[in-house]
């Protein structure tokens, strides 16, 4: 092999780019009496990167709680569009592992790795969904489940390259700095080789230098893989500079949805997220 | 055929013949080392001086790479070659003017760049330069790359890809058959095969031509001192712009049969020396005096029965070191040796990847004598080794049974020397080069009639032979009672100090030497750690007069052991570290101290007056061409009233710590 070029893709959806790839319809989401998400619509275009911003307790996480089936919302529809686009899943009755499978991948608000498996270890687990091999065969080490891991390795080292991970490649998760965690969290995410990649403030405690290095490699992972993103994200700078299309929750209603410069220019945003009388 | 007859790619030819499934190249990738063979390396050469070919090159041109240590490099220059065009070799961190003087000078029409960042370099370059006369004019016309990662959406139609171009060729050797025979055949000796950039430490670089019998004679002489073995390994990961690179991985490389090993990736650039463990090194100091940083933070770090182990396994090892560098037999001591070697020195050679080192060279600028002295005492052979690029790097070389810290040995076989009368060294072999590219004026300047290569370095033969370098000609200083002595000299000193950096010092009228340092952010930055200080960026630590009291005594130190008449009187700590980005610095790391001289001219002032404090207003330039300005105080530290506290001795060298 010669050429540097990437032979595996990791962006599964074959919707056409500028299509709809997800729809969320009037979605309600209630825990007891409080309600967490109300009337929220909204629409994700294949090849987007969709931000989802709002103040502390707007619903971001519950909603994409919502897509990826964690909780499941007592009324609306979320819709799924694979193949060309037009064959439909509905999320909302869907047991979360069967969302995985559909290609929907997400990292989350807090780091979930395993801290004692190694870089590598943990992005192969991100290549379990995608594991054919029955446990004898595997447990054995035969010649399908090798040729299988071998296969699989070499996705993962072109994520490890893309995410620049070479250098921790061996190194116990837990040893690593936040970071780079976050990274590998990233990296396990795009394993999956989704169709949509749900990011939950991926640069939540970080400095101004490493959010810069995080946002570029959520492009890189956009652009060079060509993956539809749904991010959660508070800093301001980071989502109007990068996103294509901003949606914006305050208490569990949609206040605003459009391109960062529409949103920006919303009074209802500014008095929301950037408080009233401040401007 | 000796290899004195030959070019690098009948010696190609000729290793893919005798040893076509040997490893040539390998690169680690995705994790793994890729091994590329002699036949397959041989067979790549060719396929793209055909795509060379296609495109437009030939003989006499000269294409220009741009990029890291990547096979595609050596691919490049070795196809050029092939056809009888040369290469020149960019370091991958130059932008902007430096880009645009080197590929103009040269007529450069096909550019091997490596990847997006550099792509966009050229794209910019390329843009700019429409509509705007410049003589020489910019005559890019391709670029080809071989990391393809964010290219797919390009289509500007002068940009390809390497594997492409392989393919073209392929389809061009089909419709010409036999034309790159004719060429391989048409090659000689003589032909310029690599173009290297002066350091320029005192303006534009200027372009050295080199020719196959140049660097081939060279490889011969410095092979005769230092045998090459065929299966030795070698890792290649300092620029290929940089004349020592191409010396051993290209000249010593082709004619001894090399095995060539890339790093994955800058930050694994360690981990990967130290799996291949490669026998012979050559690099800028730098790189030593950055292993004897690490060295230091790491026996800081370690506990103490570590500490009290190496402190002394070192004390043995540097006793051992003392006789070996004489040529003496080990005696009494090598019993006592072989278990400080053991327990000591091996595993921290083994750590810094040099366990299999039979020798490593040091070469570019002065390494100071103690950081020398620490790699013998470990049982590293370093050796120093000093030349030009206009004379292939090399032609004064340390001897194994023959090293002394202060010199940089005896030349290497049918190279002469001689002091000239106002001390300027002058050298002439079968490597001096063929002259400066379109610059005859430059070449007649550095080399005379007689063939004599005037470098421009002063120094003189002591009383073994040895030659000592003291500095640049026009650096060199006099004391107010007439003694020559370099500024480099005292720099070193102070930059073996693991907290010192960089260090330009300033001699001045009144006879008070005076010292403007940088700071080496790892070591200081550990020791602050240490110390409880919080900082939080380079500035910040910098400014902390903790860390002022710190520098202040390790300039105390170098100054107890320098002659009374030259010791640093003043110091500041400037408050960024040097950038090649600001041309402070040479790509190679020499700092250019005109331009030093120029930008800080209100600091050094201040120093020379004795100023309690300066401000500085620095405009500070980014990567994206963007700046910013700020203000800042520089304290000045009068070290005249200064002594070091009581009961506070001296530290070891290979801690930063008491």
């Amino acid at each position: 092999m010669l050429t540097r070029a990437y032979q595996h893709t990791l962006n599964s959806s074959t919707v056409p780019v500028g299509q709809v790839l997800l729809e969320i319809e009037n979605i309600e989401l209630r825990f007891g009496g409080v309600v967490s998400l109300q009337d929220v619509g909204l629409t994700v275009a294949q090849g987007h990167i969709h931000s989802i911003i709002g103040p502390n307790g707007a619903g971001k996480s519950s909603l994409l709680n919502c897509i990826s089936g964690l909780y499941r919302p007592r009324s609306g529809s979320i819709t799924l569009h694979t193949g060309d686009g037009s064959v439909t899943h509905e999320l909302t009755t869907l047991a979360p592992h069967r969302i995985a499978r559909l290609g929907v991948a997400r990292s989350f608000q807090n780091i979930e790795l395993f801290t004692n498996l190694t870089v590598l270890e943990n992005l192969m687990l991100g290549r379990h969904v995608h594991m054919r091999r029955e446990l004898l065969t595997s447990m054995l080490w035969l010649g399908p489940a090798r040729r299988e891991e071998i296969a699989h390795r070499g996705l993962v080292e072109e994520v490890v390259d893309l995410l620049e991970l070479q250098a921790h490649r061996h190194r116990p998760v837990g040893s690593l700095a936040y970071g780079i965690q976050k990274r590998v969290e990233l990296g396990r995410a795009l394993c999956l080789q989704p169709a949509l990649l749900l990011l939950d403030e991926p640069m939540a405690g970080m400095n101004t230098e490493e959010k810069e290095d995080m946002a570029r490699y959520v492009l890189d992972v956009h652009e060079l893989a060509g993956v539809t993103v749904i991010l959660i994200e508070h800093d301001m700078n980071v989502v109007m500079d990068i996103s294509d299309r901003v949606t914006v929750l305050d208490f569990g209603r949609l206040i605003a949805d459009g391109t960062p410069d529409e949103v920006k220019r919303n009074p209802r945003v500014i008095e929301a997220y950037l408080g009233a009388g401040e401007h | 055929m000796g290899p004195q007859a030959a070019t690098f790619p009948q010696l190609l030819a000729r290793l893919a013949a005798e040893r076509p499934g040997g490893t040539a190249l390998q690169e680690k990738r995705y994790g793994i080392w890729q091994p590329l063979s002699w036949s397959r390396y041989a067979t790549r050469v060719n396929d793209f001086a055909h795509g060379l070919a296609a495109l437009g090159i030939r003989r006499g041109d000269v294409v220009a790479v741009l990029g890291d240590n990547r096979p595609e490099w050596l691919i490049t220059e070795l196809a050029a070659q092939s056809l009888g065009a040369a290469v020149v070799g960019i370091y991958p961190t130059s932008i902007g003017e430096e880009l645009m003087h080197v590929l103009s000078l040269a007529r450069v029409r096909v550019v091997v760049a490596e990847d997006q960042e550099q792509v966009d370099k050229l794209i910019r370059l390329r843009e700019e330069a429409v509509g705007v006369a410049r003589d020489p004019p910019l005559l890019v016309n391709t670029v080809v790359y071989y990391d393809p990662h964010g290219l797919e959406q390009y289509d500007e139609a002068f940009l390809a890809e390497f594997t492409a171009v392989e393919d073209r060729g392929r389809a061009w050797a089909g419709e010409h058959p036999g034309w790159l025979d004719e060429q391989l055949a048409a090659a000689s000796p003589d032909d310029v095969a690599l173009i290297c950039t002066t350091s320029g430490t005192t303006s534009r670089p200027k372009l050295a031509e080199l020719s196959h019998a140049n660097l081939l004679a060279m490889a011969e002489h410095l092979t005769e001192v230092d045998p090459i073995k065929p299966d030795d390994r070698y890792v290649s990961f300092l620029p290929f712009a940089w004349i020592g690179e191409q010396m051993l991985a290209v000249a010593c490389g082709l004619s001894r049969g090399l095995t060539i090993s890339f790093p994955e990736d800058a930050a694994t650039q360690k981990a990967d020396l130290r799996e291949i463990g490669p026998n012979v090194m050559f690099s800028p100091p730098r790189i030593w005096e950055s292993m004897l940083s690490e060295v230091q933070v790491r026996i800081d770090e370690a506990g103490w029965l570590k500490r009290a182990v190496f402190s002394w396994g070192y004390s043995i090892g540097d006793a051992m070191a003392e006789r070996r560098i004489h040529g003496r037999r080990a005696g009494g001591i090598g019993l006592l040796y072989r278990v400080a070697d053991a327990v000591a020195l091996r595993p921290v050679r083994d750590q810094l990847g040099l366990a299999r080192i039979r020798r490593c060279y040091t070469g570019g600028a002065p390494l100071g004598p103690d950081v020398f002295r620490f790699f013998h005492a470990i049982g590293v052979n370093l050796k120093q080794i000093y030349g030009q690029t206009e004379i292939c790097g090399i032609a004064v070389l340390h001897r194994d049974d023959d090293i002394a810290f202060n010199t940089v040995g005896t030349p290497i076989p049918e190279t002469d020397i001689r002091i000239a009368d106002d001390g300027e060294i002058l050298l002439r072999s079968a490597s001096v080069f063929r002259g400066y590219h379109r610059n005859p004026a430059a070449t007649a300047e550095a080399v005379d009639a007689e063939g004599w290569l005037h470098t421009g370095d002063a120094g003189y033969l002591d009383d073994r032979g040895h030659l000592v370098v003291i500095d640049r000609a026009k650096d060199v200083l006099t004391t107010a009672d007439g003694t020559p002595f370099s500024s480099a000299f005292i720099e070193n000193k102070l930059k073996f100090s693991p907290y010192v950096e960089e260090a330009v010092t300033f001699a001045n009228p009144d006879g008070v030497m005076t010292g403007l340092l940088t700071l080496d952010p790892m070591t200081v930055g550990s020791w602050a750690e240490h110390e409880r200080l919080s900082y939080t960026t380079y500035t910040d630590l910098v400014g902390k007069p903790e860390v002022y009291e710190l520098i202040a005594e390790e300039v105390d130190r170098a100054n107890a052991d320098l002659p009374e008449n030259i010791r640093i009187r003043r110091f500041t700590v400037l408050h960024k570290q040097l950038d090649p980005d600001d041309d402070e610095i040479t790509r190679t790391r020499k700092v250019r101290r005109s331009v030093i001289s120029n930008r800080y001219g209100d600091i050094i002032d201040a120093l020379r007056r004795g100023a309690p404090s300066v401000a500085v207003h620095s405009v500070i330039s980014y990567q994206d061409g963007s700046e910013a300005e700020r203000r800042l105080d520089l304290r000045i530290f009068d070290l005249s009233s200064y002594s070091v506290a009581n009961g506070r001795g001296r530290r070891p060298v290979w801690s930063g710590r008491r």
